[in-house]
């Protein structure tokens, strides 16, 4: 058992020294492996960073209450007094028609069309802060609204949220497709630098052979080498992830004290860390292992 | 110890490199191969050490049939075998030291334990003092000494060489030839292939020859 760990422990020391002495040519492949990996679980980390963000803004619902065109000041006051005393309802805000035009104005930048305009097509409105928070709740005030007269039109703005839902789904796969194309990338990648060793320590390998060595013992470095190179790669990955988050946050941090918001994007946690790491390695080992079935049956001493 | 009975060996566009050999060599026996160049002596070897199968006939080494032998079998047969080859088949990228190595190293043998085989071999052949040497530093003897020394590491109960004085004067063969009489004193069964016919009058052991593929 101690000379299997040791023979194991001798192939490892020399693959390492092997990487070392090529050390522009293996650094090469090595960050090849880490963009090619990069890409895709980086999207996933700003993936993920979009959806927090989204259930924090989600957390805060809106109703948008529009009054038909026309309504009394008498009766918007009595609207007013009734939604404020609505057990469902924490505060209001009165949004008069000309106001949403003059917002309208400078915040679209229409203003051409709207100094155009011979009337004011907008209605008043109210804009509603619930007390509750479900969105079971939210829809069933929101149907309450519905029948009062004078209210002409009632939005629950967490219907956005929604779309932004199937917005991320539609992210996620495009992801996912971008991983796979990519792990092939990355086990094409090793599989060509095994074949270019192999190709390269023929001339060991049928003396190996010869000598009586198994086919696992001249399996066995190939396959090391695939594993580590695969864990550097997803090692370069996680660096690589790990520095753009970095420049992002801090040209975020301008944007957060305009905002006076403390929104900065998560790294991988350690978790998705350790699956970064688990599936290059065992893409690294595929590819190698691909390439070693593929190539070594063929040389056979002569 | 070996064993051939009517083998012959064809090769893919008819050519007949063997044709009905049928003999034996008993254990610890000291065989010389002779015969012209293109007599058949590397294939005979090769069929032995199973680089190669017979097309027909069988090939038993150590009661193992070579030609019915899995692929898997290979390697444990070729660990009771020392191969001496011609053209030494030495690893450059690495010293003489670690050339010797190579083979105890695939047995997975014990570090230290194998570290003073390998000095015994190269000790054997008087090559100690350049165990740190590269094997492209060395003379043609020199290297022909190292092929040994890494045939013999593993103690196998077989040797066989290839013209081990090929390409050495009558010198440095003497040396070689001497080192391989040492073997055949402690037991080992050695098939030696050579043109060289000073060698059988020097040292004792029986001769086969070969001509056109055949035993004479």
């Amino acid at each position: 058992m101690k000379n299997v760990l040791f023979q194991h422990g001798q192939v490892i020391s020399i693959i390492l020294q092997r990487l070392l002495q090529n050390p522009f040519a293996s650094s090469l492949n090595i960050i090849v492996i880490g963009i090619a990996l990069s890409l895709p679980i980086g999207g996933y980390v700003l993936l993920k960073n979009v959806q927090n963000l989204a259930h924090q803004l989600a957390g805060t619902p809106q109703i948008s209450v529009f009054l038909a065109t026309g309504t009394s000041p008498d009766e918007i006051a009595r609207i007013s007094k009734q939604l404020k005393e609505h057990s469902a309802i924490d505060r209001i805000e009165f949004v008069p028609r000309d106001l949403a035009l003059k917002q309208l104005q400078v915040s679209t930048g229409l203003s051409d069309v709207v100094a155009g305009l011979t009337q004011n097509p907008l209605p008043d409105a109210f804009i509603i802060y619930p007390t509750a928070l479900t969105s079971q709740q939210l829809e069933l005030l929101r149907d309450d609204l519905k029948s009062w007269s004078k209210l002409e039109h009632v939005q629950l703005d967490s219907a956005w949220a929604h779309k932004l839902e199937a917005l991320l789904k539609f992210g996620r796969l495009a992801v996912f497709i971008l991983a796979a194309l990519l792990s092939f990338a990355l086990v094409a990648i090793t599989f060509n630098t095994i074949r270019l060793q192999i190709l390269t320590q023929r001339e060991e390998i049928e003396v190996a052979k010869l000598i009586g060595a198994t086919n696992g013992f001249i399996r066995r470095p190939f396959l090391y080498f695939g594993i580590i190179q695969g864990l550097f790669g997803g090692a370069a990955a996680w660096l690589i992830i790990a520095f753009s988050l970095l420049l992002l946050n801090i040209s975020l941090s301008p944007l957060n004290q305009l905002y006076a918001s403390s929104f900065s994007l998560q790294h991988l946690s350690i978790n998705d860390s350790l699956t970064l790491l688990g599936f290059s390695t065992y893409l690294g080992w595929l590819g190698a292992w691909l390439s070693v079935s593929q190539h070594l049956w063929r040389i056979e001493p002569k | 110890m070996i064993r051939f009975n009517q083998v012959y060996k064809r090769y893919p566009g008819g050519y007949e490199a063997l044709k009905n050999l049928s003999f034996e060599i008993a254990e610890g026996e000291m065989v010389f191969l002779t015969g012209h160049s293109g007599a058949g002596k590397s294939t005979l070897l090769k069929l032995i050490a199973a680089i190669e199968r017979p097309t027909t006939g069988s090939v038993l080494v150590k009661g193992q049939n070579i030609k019915s032998l899995k692929s898997a079998a290979l390697p444990y047969l070729r660990r009771n075998l020392g191969l001496v080859f011609q053209d030494h088949k030495l690893l450059f990228d690495r010293s003489a030291f670690d050339n010797v190595m190579l083979p105890l190293q695939i047995c997975g043998f014990d570090h230290r334990e194998s570290a003073k085989r390998v000095r015994a071999a190269l000790d054997k052949v008087g090559l100690l003092k350049r165990e740190k040497a590269n094997p492209i530093a060395l003379s043609g003897g020199e290297q022909q000494r190292l092929c040994i020394a890494r045939a013999i590491v593993n103690r196998p109960t077989i040797l066989l060489a290839d013209e081990p004085t090929g390409n050495l004067d009558s010198e440095y063969s003497n040396e070689i030839m001497s080192i391989f009489h040492s073997f055949h004193q402690v037991g080992v069964t050695l098939l030696i292939a050579t043109h060289d016919e000073s060698a059988l009058q020097h040292f004792p052991g029986r001769a086969l020859t070969l001509k056109h593929g055949e035993l004479l």
